[in-house]
């Protein structure tokens, strides 16, 4: 394998991990400041990417798409805090599992009511599409550029949410002591929509920039549910850092793994064999990854006991 | 009261057809209607639906379950057709998987199963059953067919890419049957996968001169955009799994151009083939899919053995279904020893048709093809 061809299949681990951070960031702060496990957040992105496709089928434009992605997940992420969700606070986690999964089944099925049952289109912009010549002679997709830029730069605006503002206190605190910040006065529901609607948002955008270069579809999100869990406990439940790291590391893991091991296995085997066996092990590195990491840190990388 | 009623039940197996009326069949379809695969059942049952309408034989009653795309529900809604419901008849299914867990239990408690979609090897060979038909093909054979083809364009390097499970390696398997060239390189993604610039770069980097691919459903229409927007330019090949009338339109324009093999286009000269496409697009104000013309001639094809035998009569009526006795859209169609399809594959452009992308016949690709697997059918 060439020099160049890693440097490429290194970028594309980075850009889905930046992807699978969009998810996991919100997964990771409802867990981490009101204890609740959403299944429903794949539902989120896949409402994310049909209202995008929606709209740009109707004006045409892609920016306009994005805003209705992040509005229409964010509403419905509203929605569902005040009327389901915030009955659940106070139950165990199966009462959670099992309500937020009724919710995927509501959100798949009304998803089909409305736009039917057979994929929607969703393209990128003209101005990004096709590939760029990158330093080195790597060609390289201009769009998966572009998805790694916004992702880094949300994970940045998200830092100093936390770090810097009024609400990152409250996050913080939040996440610290439920009880002691609702004595303090704090409007602890209000709160509550907030960060669910935040996450709701970033779930809607993933969708909406990952449903341009894939397909929009009914189910689409509970994959992606399933890597952005594997991120969280990664990561450690509750810390954006741990998400980010925890993304970039199964984005990684998972891109790398499937190139590197039927090339690795190819060493030693006959071709079709190695293809075989290394694209299983490939299947399987990130749940590997993902014991690894709790054989040393059991509560995830930045996770604290 | 318990054994009153199990009694009762058993005095009712006993009597078994007596109690049906003559000439009537009752079909149980099961298929998939909701989740990530819905598209295909739905084009199924449409198509089957359109089919039995259009007869308007009132001795045929349908009944239609939802399997989820889970092999488990199917295998519930199956006991439950065969023992409350009482079909004759089973159909439906798209998935090999859902196939292999319902097929076998079904034909060995004496229904008859004629397959609209899946066609896994191990009911085409060893596993082959006289109340098993498949309508649709086997599964490996789009695939011979796009390796035939990709030996009339001239290639001679191909990268091969498929999802790693059994359909996906039968993909390969019959790709590689067929076509003469060089592999230049094989990769098994993971099912489900919807990132593929990995294997893009594998396929910019291995020097082929032309790519295979199977990827059926979301998988494809991902791949397709990803693909043309890389900047890789190499010829594409497939079957018609990823090019159906059903997801071409979520793909639009990075599908135009490309090859495809199938059984089946709804441009096929023949005047069965005609009528159903105007009546599918009268019917459901839409162009039908592949899965949607296998839906409606497996419907045919049973109406056609209903006209001939009763299906009390188990031999007779799956004599008169190895007849093949009806007007298949794909034109001539008959069953070989293994009770598949023997038919002609061709091969289909997609084009833009006004606003709607969809598929142009080019040319056959291969002619009266049977299945490697019916040697191993002793029937």
């Amino acid at each position: 394998m060439s020099f160049i061809l890693l440097i490429e299949q290194v970028l594309n681990g980075v850009q889905s991990g930046v992807m699978l951070f969009l998810m996991a960031a919100g997964l990771t702060l409802i867990f981490g400041v009101m204890g609740l496990i959403n299944l429903a957040h794949g539902s989120l992105y896949m409402v994310g990417a049909f209202a995008a496709a929606a709209v740009a089928a109707a004006t045409g434009s892609f920016l306009l798409a994005l805003v209705a992605a992040l509005a229409a997940a964010a509403l419905a992420g509203c929605l569902i805090e005040m009327t389901v969700i915030r009955r659940l606070y106070d139950r165990d986690h199966l009462d959670q599992v099992l309500a937020t999964f009724a919710l995927i089944l509501i959100f798949s099925e009304g998803t089909r009511f409305l736009f039917g049952s057979f994929p929607l289109f969703l393209d990128i912009p003209a101005a990004l599409s096709g590939p760029v010549m990158l330093p080195g002679g790597i060609q390289y997709p201009l769009y998966r550029l572009v998805i790694i830029g916004v992702g880094l730069a949300i994970a940045a605006g998200l830092f100093l949410l936390i770090a810097r503002t009024r609400i990152g206190i409250q996050i913080r605190a939040g996440e610290a002591d439920r009880e002691m910040i609702a004595a303090l006065g704090i409007d602890i529901a209000k709160l509550y929509t907030l960060i669910f609607a935040l996450g709701a948002a970033l779930a809607g955008l993933a969708g909406a920039l990952v449903g341009a270069i894939q397909s929009v579809q009914v189910g689409m999100g509970e994959p992606v549910l399933i890597l952005a869990f594997v991120v969280i406990v990664i990561g450690g439940i509750g810390s954006i850092k741990g998400a980010l790291i925890g993304a970039l590391l199964v984005g990684l893991t998972d891109t790398l793994g499937s190139v590197l091991l039927p090339l690795f296995f190819a060493n030693f085997m006959e071709a079709s064999a190695a293809t075989s066996v290394g694209s299983s092990l490939a299947s399987m590195s990130i749940y590997i990854l993902m014991a690894g990491v709790l054989l040393f840190k059991p509560t995830g990388l930045f996770g604290e006991a | 009261m318990k054994s009153l009623v199990m009694a009762a039940s058993v005095a009712a197996l006993a009597a078994g057809g007596a109690w049906a009326e003559e000439g009537k069949v009752k079909v149980g379809m099961i298929t998939t209607l909701s989740g990530g695969g819905a598209g295909l059942g739905i084009d199924v049952r449409d198509g089957f639906l359109l089919a039995t309408k259009m007869a308007g034989n009132e001795n045929l009653e349908v009944v239609v379950e939802d399997d989820q795309r889970k092999p488990e529900i199917a295998v519930q809604l199956a006991d439950k057709m065969i023992q409350s419901e009482k079909v004759d008849v089973m159909t439906g299914i798209i998935w090999s998987n859902l196939a292999m867990a319902v097929v076998p239990a079904a034909t060995a408690q004496g229904k008859f199963y004629l397959s609209p979609n899946a066609g896994p090897s191990a009911l085409a060979g060893k596993g082959c059953n006289p109340l098993y038909f498949n309508v649709a093909w086997q599964n490996d054979n789009l695939h011979e067919a796009a390796g035939a083809y990709a030996n009339d364009a001239g290639y001679k390097n191909t990268f091969m890419l498929a999802p790693n499970y059994p359909a996906g390696k039968d993909a390969l398997t019959g790709y590689k049957r067929t076509y003469e060239g060089e592999a230049a390189g094989e990769v098994y993604t993971d099912l489900g996968q919807t990132d593929y610039a990995a294997q893009i770069a594998q396929i910019r980097a291995s020097g082929a001169d032309s790519v295979f691919f199977f990827l059926p459903g979301g998988m494809g229409i991902s791949f397709l955009k990803q693909y043309a927007n890389s900047g890789v330019d190499l010829p594409v090949v497939g079957p018609a799994f990823s090019f159906d009338q059903g997801i071409l339109q979520a793909v639009g324009e990075a599908a135009v151009g490309i090859k495809n093999t199938s059984q089946w286009n709804k441009d096929l000269d023949n005047e069965a083939n005609k009528e159903f496409v105007a009546a599918f697009q009268e019917e459901y104000d839409r162009l039908p899919s592949l899965y949607a013309s296998q839906g409606y001639d497996t419907a045919n094809l049973l109406l056609s053995a209903m006209d001939k035998a009763d299906v009390s009569d188990a031999e007779a009526f799956g004599e008169a279904l190895k007849e093949a006795d009806f007007d298949s859209v794909r034109g001539k169609f008959s069953f070989g020893n293994n009770q598949h399809p023997v038919q002609d594959y061709y091969v289909r452009e997609v084009v833009k048709e006004g606003d709607v992308y969809t598929n142009k016949l080019i040319g056959p690709s291969l002619t009266d093809h049977a299945d490697a697997y019916a040697a191993d059918c002793k029937m």
